[in-house]
C-alpha cells in the first residue's frame, strides 16, 4: 500500500472565482482513515483556508456529505483505503447551491420540511399527566424505518427529479411525513394536500437512487411509492374519501 | 454569491439506474406507437378486407417489424419496473408478519403470466 | 438588529425543548434559536444509550434519586436531583406524546432496561439511538411553532451586557459573514460541552465550549469544571462511543488475558447475566479507572492508538445485537472493520461529559440576571462528581425547577388499557410554568446540546488543531483515573449541599455505601 493518496478537492472561493476548480493534495494514505480524516489533514497540516462542515464523525449528525468521486455519500464513513491507490475527487453534494468549497445550502430542503407536518398530530392527545399510550413493537416497526433519517441530504444529491425539478419535495421530505402518516392513531390523510400533488409524490419517476444513496436504510423511495398508493386510493376509489 | 452547479445534458449516462429511468420514460413512446398501430388496424378492418390485407403487408416489411420488436421491448422494460416497483408500494402483512418484498414481486410476475397465458390461449386456441 | 422575546442559544436537545416550552407556556412570544450548525447536527444525535426516568412498578423517585446521588460521588445538590427525577419521567413522556420512538415491551408499553449506576430498570431508549431519535423528535415537532425563530449556522460571540443584566447576544452568519446583534429580554445558554479541548474525546467537533467561555467573559461564574467525565468504552483512534447498553445487555470487558478485570476492583463479583450496579455496570468512573489500573499492571494490549482493552458481546447472538444495538454492530462494522457478533471490540476510556459548567440555581439562572443556562454547558448539579449515564440526556429537558405540580413520590405508571387512562386537558404542566419563568425572565431546562462546526470559519486559514492538541494531551496523560475527582468518595471534597434535605423515606444520604 503506497503511503500517500491524492485528494482533488473542490475549491470555489466565491470572492475570487465564479466556478469551482479542483485543488490537488497528497494526504497520508492510512487503513482507518475516512476521506473526512484526509480533509481534515488538508486542514489542518497543508491548507486552512478549505471549509467543510463536519462533527460527529460516527455518521449520525448527517453533516459531512459531499460528493466522493462522483457518488454522494458521508465522508466520514467512506475511507480512503477504499479508492487506493487514487486520486480521490472530493465535490459538494449536486443538486444544491454551493456556499464555498465543500458547503452546499441546504435552505430549500429546511423550507420544504415544515410543509409536510413532520410532526405527530394526533385527535386523541390530551396532555402528558401520567398517560403512556401504548404502541406494540408491530405498530413500532410500521414507521420506525422511515424515523431514521438524518436529514444529510444525500437522498436530494443522488435524486435527478430534483436536480431537474427544484419544486419536488424531494426524498427525505416524503420520507418524514410517511413515518408521521404511519404512527399509530394518527391519519394518514392530512398530509394529503401536500403530498399528492406535482411536487409531491407524483414528481417521483422512482428512480430508486435515493434508497441507494441513504447511509441508514431509509428507503425514501419505498415511501413515496406507498404513499403513491394510499393517494391514488383516497382520490380515485369511491370509499378512500371516508 | 452561491453557485449553481448545473444539470449537464447526458447527466443521465452517469448511472445504470439512471439510463433505465430514462428508458422507462422513453417506454411511453413504444406504448404510444402500438396505440397508434392499433388504430391503423381498426381502420383497415373497417375499410374491407383489401384495405385489411395490405396493413398486413405493411406491417411484415422489416423495418415495421423492427420498430415493432423494439416497442415490444419496451413495453416488457415498463412492465419488469413496473412489477419490480410493487413491493415498495404495497407492505402487505398477514397475521402480524410482514410478507417479504420478493414473495408481492412474485405474486405480480406469477399473475403476469397466468394473464398472458389465457389471452395466448385465447388468441390461439379460441380463434 | 433583530429582536425577540426570549434568545435561546443553542439547538441541541435543551435548546430545542426550552424553545417549545417557552412558546407553549407563552404563545405570544416570540423566540430566536441561534445554532452555529443546523439543529439536527447538534451532539445530542450521538447519545446512544438511553435516559432515566422512573416508570417501572417496582421503582420509586426515592430510589432513582438515590442512585443520582450516590453516582455523584455525594456531591450533587440534593435538591436538584429530587426536581429532576420527579420531572424526568413526565418529560419522557412528553416526548413519547410528540412521536418520539421509544423502544416497546410486546404489550406496548415503553421498554425500560438497566444501565451503569442505576439499581432498578429505568432507563427509557429507542435502540441504541436514543440522543438521535430524541433531537429529531424535538426538532420535527419546534417546526410546528411559527413563533420560534431559527437562526441556523449563526455564531454567537458576545453576550450582551447591560447594567449588570444579559440584553441579548452578538452574532455572525457564518454563511456571509454578516454581524448583527439579537436581543431579548432574557437569554437562554443551551451550548453543550468542551469535550473537543480534549484529543481523545466521544464528542463531535462542534463541542467547542463556546457557551462556557461567553457566560464567563460575561462574568457568570462556572464551577465543578474539574469534573470530566470518562466513558469507559471508545473506540481506539475515532473515539467513538460504544453504549453502555451494550454492557446492560450483557457485555464483558476484559483484559488481554480473556479475564473480566473489574472483579478486582471492588465491583463485584462476575455472573453470567448482568446484575445491576456490578461488574460492567458500575459507575463510569470506577470502571474508567479499573483500565487505569489494569494499564499499569501491563493487562491491557497495545495498539497504533493506545492501549485497549475488550468488550465482548459475542455471547449476547446475532439475535439480540441486532434487536437492541443495531448501531453498536454498525459502527464496528463501519468504523473497527468488525462484527462484535463474531469479534472483540477494542476499546479505551474516553472523554466524554462535563459535569461542571455555567453555574445555576434549580430553576436555570445562572449567576448573571437575565441569563440562564440548561445543557451540558449547565451545572445545577445533578451530576456532581461522575454523573450517573443515563442522567444526563433527561436532564436536558427536566426543569430543575418547579415546586408543585409533581407526579407523586411513588410508582405512578398506570396500567390501565390506553383508552381508558386519564387525560389530562392542559399540557405542559409545571415544566412550561418553570420555563415561562424563566421567559419572563425566561427559562431553560439542563444538558446535552452543541454549536458550530469549526471548520466552517474556514476562510480566516486559521487552524484549531494546535490549541485543540496541546492542553489535551497533558489532561490525558495527567488525568489517570477514569473521571477526575477527588481522591476520597467522601463528601468532603466540596462545599457542603443540601445535606439537611429530608426523602420521603426520612433519611438523607451522606454517606457512601457499597454499591451492590
Amino acid at each position: 500500500m503506497p503511503d500517500t493518496i491524492t485528494l482533488q478537492v473542490a475549491r470555489y472561493r466565491p470572492e475570487s472565482e465564479s466556478a469551482p476548480t479542483l485543488q490537488e493534495y497528497e494526504v497520508p494514505l492510512r487503513e482507518e482513515w475516512a476521506v473526512l480524516d484526509g480533509l481534515n489533514y488538508v486542514k489542518d497540516h497543508l491548507d486552512g483556508t478549505l471549509s467543510f462542515r463536519w462533527s460527529c464523525r460516527m455518521g449520525i449528525c448527517g453533516s459531512c456529505g459531499m460528493t466522493v468521486n462522483g457518488d454522494p455519500a458521508l465522508t466520514c464513513g467512506t475511507f480512503l483505503t477504499d479508492y487506493a491507490p487514487g486520486p480521490v475527487r472530493v465535490e459538494p453534494l449536486a443538486n444544491f447551491p454551493v456556499i464555498r468549497d465543500l458547503v452546499v445550502e441546504i435552505d430549500d430542503f429546511l423550507h420544504k420540511l415544515p410543509e409536510v407536518k413532520p410532526w405527530l398530530v394526533r385527535d386523541d392527545d390530551g396532555g402528558v399527566d401520567d398517560v403512556e399510550f401504548l404502541q406494540t413493537p408491530e405498530q413500532l416497526d410500521a414507521y420506525k424505518q422511515y424515523s431514521m433519517c438524518i436529514n444529510c441530504m444525500l437522498c436530494y444529491s443522488a435524486c435527478p427529479v430534483y436536480g431537474i425539478e427544484p419544486d419536488f419535495l424531494g426524498p427525505a421530505a416524503i420520507a418524514l411525513a410517511q413515518r408521521y402518516n404511519l404512527a399509530p392513531a394518527t391519519s394518514a390523510h392530512q398530509r394529503l394536500d401536500v403530498l399528492a400533488t406535482d411536487a409531491g409524490v407524483w414528481a417521483c419517476t422512482y428512480v430508486g437512487e435515493c434508497t441507494r444513496a441513504c447511509p441508514k436504510g431509509v428507503d425514501p423511495a419505498g415511501a413515496i411509492q406507498r404513499y403513491k398508493l394510499t393517494a391514488a386510493a383516497r382520490t380515485l376509489l369511491p370509499w378512500g374519501k371516508r | 454569491m452561491t453557485y449553481h452547479q448545473p444539470v449537464p445534458l447526458l447527466w443521465w449516462t452517469r448511472r445504470r439506474s439512471y439510463v433505465v429511468f430514462v428508458l422507462r420514460e422513453l417506454s411511453s413512446v413504444a406504448v404510444a406507437w402500438f396505440v397508434v398501430h392499433f388504430l391503423l388496424l381498426v381502420t383497415a378492418v373497417h375499410r374491407g378486407p383489401g384495405a385489411y390485407q395490405e396493413f398486413l403487408d405493411w406491417s411484415a416489411r422489416p423495418l415495421i417489424l423492427v420498430v415493432n420488436l423494439v416497442a415490444l421491448a419496451f413495453v416488457v422494460l415498463h412492465a419488469v419496473t413496473w412489477f419490480n416497483l410493487a413491493p415498495k408500494a404495497l407492505v402487505v402483512r398477514v397475521q402480524g408478519q410482514q410478507v417479504p418484498p420478493r414473495m408481492i414481486a412474485a405474486g405480480h410476475f406469477g399473475a403476469w403470466f397466468v394473464v398472458s397465458a389465457i389471452v395466448a390461449w385465447v388468441l390461439v386456441v379460441m380463434l | 438588529m433583530a429582536d425577540h422575546d426570549v434568545v435561546v442559544v443553542g439547538g441541541g436537545g435543551a435548546g430545542l425543548r426550552a424553545a417549545i416550552a417557552i412558546v407553549q407556556a407563552r404563545p405570544e412570544l416570540s423566540v430566536a434559536v441561534v445554532s452555529k450548525v443546523y439543529p439536527m447536527r447538534s451532539h445530542t444525535v450521538s447519545a446512544e444509550g438511553g435516559a432515566a426516568g422512573v416508570i417501572a412498578g417496582d421503582d420509586s423517585l426515592d430510589e432513582h434519586a438515590y442512585d443520582t446521588v450516590s453516582g455523584s460521588d455525594w456531591l450533587c445538590d440534593q435538591d436538584a436531583v429530587e426536581a429532576f427525577v420527579e420531572e424526568a419521567p413526565r418529560e419522557l413522556l412528553q416526548l413519547e406524546h410528540w412521536g418520539c420512538p421509544w423502544s416497546r415491551q410486546p404489550d406496548g408499553e415503553v421498554a425500560v432496561r438497566a444501565f451503569g449506576g442505576m439499581k432498578k430498570m429505568r432507563t427509557w431508549f429507542a435502540a441504541d439511538k436514543t440522543g438521535f431519535h430524541l433531537l429529531h423528535t424535538l426538532f420535527q415537532t419546534s417546526l410546528r411553532y411559527p413563533q420560534i425563530v431559527r437562526y441556523d449556522e449563526w455564531y454567537v460571540t458576545t453576550l450582551l451586557v447591560d447594567d449588570g443584566r444579559v440584553e441579548g447576544v452578538v452574532g455572525i452568519e457564518l454563511a456571509t459573514g454578516r454581524i448583527e446583534a439579537i436581543t431579548g429580554r432574557a437569554v437562554v445558554l443551551c451550548t453543550g460541552g468542551c469535550g473537543r479541548v480534549f484529543p481523545f474525546t466521544t464528542n463531535g467537533n462542534i463541542k467547542t465550549g463556546d457557551g462556557m467561555a461567553l457566560a464567563y467573559r460575561a462574568g457568570a461564574p462556572l464551577k465543578d469544571m474539574e469534573f470530566v467525565q470518562y466513558h469507559p468504552t471508545g473506540l481506539p483512534f475515532t473515539g467513538i462511543l460504544i453504549t453502555e447498553a451494550a454492557r446492560a445487555e450483557g457485555g464483558w470487558l476484559l483484559n488481554k488475558d480473556g479475564y473480566r478485570y473489574l472483579q478486582d476492583y471492588d465491583l463485584g463479583a462476575p455472573s453470567p447475566t448482568p446484575v445491576m450496579r456490578s461488574m460492567e455496570l458500575g459507575p463510569r468512573d470506577r470502571i474508567s479507572q479499573a483500565f487505569v489500573h489494569e494499564q499499569e499492571k501491563g493487562n491491557t494490549v497495545d495498539t497504533p492508538y493506545g492501549p485497549v482493552v475488550y468488550l465482548d458481546l459475542r455471547h449476547l447472538g446475532e439475535k439480540v445485537i441486532d434487536a437492541k444495538l443495531p448501531f453498536v454492530r454498525e459502527l464496528c462494522r463501519q468504523y473497527e472493520r468488525i462484527d462484535p457478533v463474531h469479534e472483540l471490540i477494542p476499546v479505551r476510556p474516553v472523554q466524554h461529559y462535563m459535569m461542571g459548567g455555567v453555574h445555576t440555581d434549580i430553576d436555570g439562572a445562572t449567576g448573571l440576571a437575565g441569563l440562564f443556562a440548561a445543557g451540558e454547558v449547565a451545572c445545577v448539579s445533578i451530576n456532581g462528581a461522575t454523573g450517573s449515564a443515563p442522567t444526563r440526556c433527561p436532564s436536558a429537558w427536566c426543569s430543575a425547577a418547579g415546586p408543585g405540580s409533581r407526579p407523586p413520590s411513588t410508582p405512578w405508571r398506570t396500567p390501565m388499557p390506553r383508552a381508558s387512562r386519564p387525560r389530562s386537558p392542559t399540557s405542559g404542566g409545571a415544566w412550561s410554568t418553570t420555563c415561562w419563568r424563566a421567559a419572563t425572565v425566561a427559562s431553560g431546562s439542563p444538558t446535552c446540546a452543541p454549536t458550530c462546526s469549526t471548520r466552517w470559519r474556514a476562510a480566516s486559514g486559521s487552524s484549531a488543531t494546535p490549541i485543540r492538541c496541546s492542553p489535551a494531551s497533558r489532561s490525558w496523560a495527567s488525568c489517570g483515573s477514569g473521571s477526575r475527582r477527588p481522591p476520597s468518595r467522601t463528601p468532603a471534597g466540596r462545599s457542603t449541599p443540601s445535606w439537611s434535605r429530608r426523602w420521603s423515606s426520612g433519611s438523607c444520604w451522606t454517606s457512601p455505601r457499597r454499591w451492590w
